[in-house]
């Protein structure tokens, strides 16, 4: 399909776009930006205060379309390795709908927008760690680690783990231990969740040059530092419950969780190096979505449940 | 007549163009309604009573 005109436009030397909203919309990473929308919703939540409900529905607006700009941003710099990987060769601007000025243009004014009106509208701490968000992940993370590290998906995490601290933020016009140990939670989930993916997308990595762990440091070694932060990741999870922020039914549903984390990493390190199929790597990868949606979900209906047992809603 | 110069859009580059910009009028229109609910929540009906 041609997308850009070669007849009378190419003449008058005009690029004519044929990309449609859709395209635009794939820009914003829309399944990352879910599990952003929902980790602050469960930060805005359980927030100790309270904040008018148009107010926390623009703010968590505001957090999607930031987090949605970064992933613009990062698929108008990443296009050229988006490319060649199998995985993201069909984005917008790898695929040739999109220019990657245009996404470059789409991405910093959906920036300047959601941070603004996070300001404007709710406050400047949240609309500064908003700002502070799509910085680390384009310029930290995509810019320089991702390209030059192997260790650029644990540091850059941060990225990622920060939505709930800005829902917390918003509430609150503070950060507080709790939207830190939300924070830290993601953040250590993040790396066995990518190298379970890194493992059996390795080849996709190597051709694009992007030192991965797998790549850099074997199969092995990665599946040992995925087992060793699952190690980390269990009774963290279960830490908001030993702290006394929600109830012993958090608790136990966050050791089940834990648990199988622990038993999927555990199928993942047993992984033989001739395995080709990579079956429990695939496994862990799906598991750790689930667990973190799971977690999250729980956390946010033990905190409802507990205001309206103690008539606090 | 001047429709008879300049570039000559294609069917598809017509509708996608459309498409843009019906997105983008609704995005603007979305961020004017965000703008005026919220200024309704944050300082209630009574912003209309305020002296001037």
């Amino acid at each position: 399909m041609a997308l850009v005109d070669t007849g009378s436009a190419k003449d008058a030397g005009v690029r004519l776009s044929e990309a449609m909203p859709g395209d635009y919309f794939a820009l914003l990473k829309p399944r990352v930006m879910s599990l952003v929308v929902f980790t602050a919703l469960v930060g805005m939540v359980a927030a100790p205060a309270t904040l008018n409900p148009l107010i926390a529905l623009i703010a968590l607006l505001a957090i999607a379309v930031g987090a949605g700009a970064s992933g613009a941003l990062n698929m108008w710099y990443d296009a050229d390795i988006d490319r060649v990987m199998s995985r993201t060769r069909q984005r917008p601007v790898p695929a040739g709908r999109v220019t990657p000025g245009e996404a470059l243009a789409f991405g910093l004014v959906l920036s300047f927008l959601s941070v603004m009106t996070l300001g404007l509208l709710v406050n400047w701490l949240a609309a500064a760690l908003l700002a502070f968000t799509i910085f680390f992940y384009v310029v930290i993370y995509t810019m320089w680690l991702k390209r030059s590290t192997p260790q650029n998906i644990v540091i850059g995490g941060a990225a990622g783990a920060l939505p709930p601290v800005i829902g917390w933020a918003a509430v609150t016009g503070q950060v507080s231990l709790e939207s830190v140990i939300l924070f830290l939670i993601i953040f250590l989930w993040t790396p066995p969740h990518f190298w379970a993916l890194a493992l059996f997308k390795s080849g996709d990595y190597e051709r694009a040059g992007i030192p991965m762990m797998p790549n850099v440091a074997g199969a092995a070694s990665t599946r040992r530092q995925i087992f060793a932060y699952s190690t980390i990741i269990a009774p963290l999870g279960v830490a908001p419950w030993l702290l006394g922020y929600v109830s012993a039914g958090y608790g136990l549903s966050a050791t089940a969780l834990g648990a199988g984390f622990l038993w999927y990493a555990w199928q993942v390190l047993r992984m033989g190096d001739d395995d080709r199929a990579m079956k429990p790597a695939k496994a862990l990868f799906a598991y750790s979505i689930l667990y973190l949606f799971g977690l999250f979900a729980i956390y946010l209906t033990d905190t409802i449940v507990m205001r309206l047992v103690s008539g606090g809603v | 007549m001047m429709d008879e110069e300049g570039v000559k859009l294609t069917p598809e580059q017509r509708k996608a163009r459309r498409a843009r910009s019906i997105a983008i009028g609704l995005a603007l229109a979305a961020l004017v309604i965000i703008f005026y609910v919220a200024t309704i929540a944050k300082f209630g009906p009574a912003i209309l009573e305020r002296p001037l």
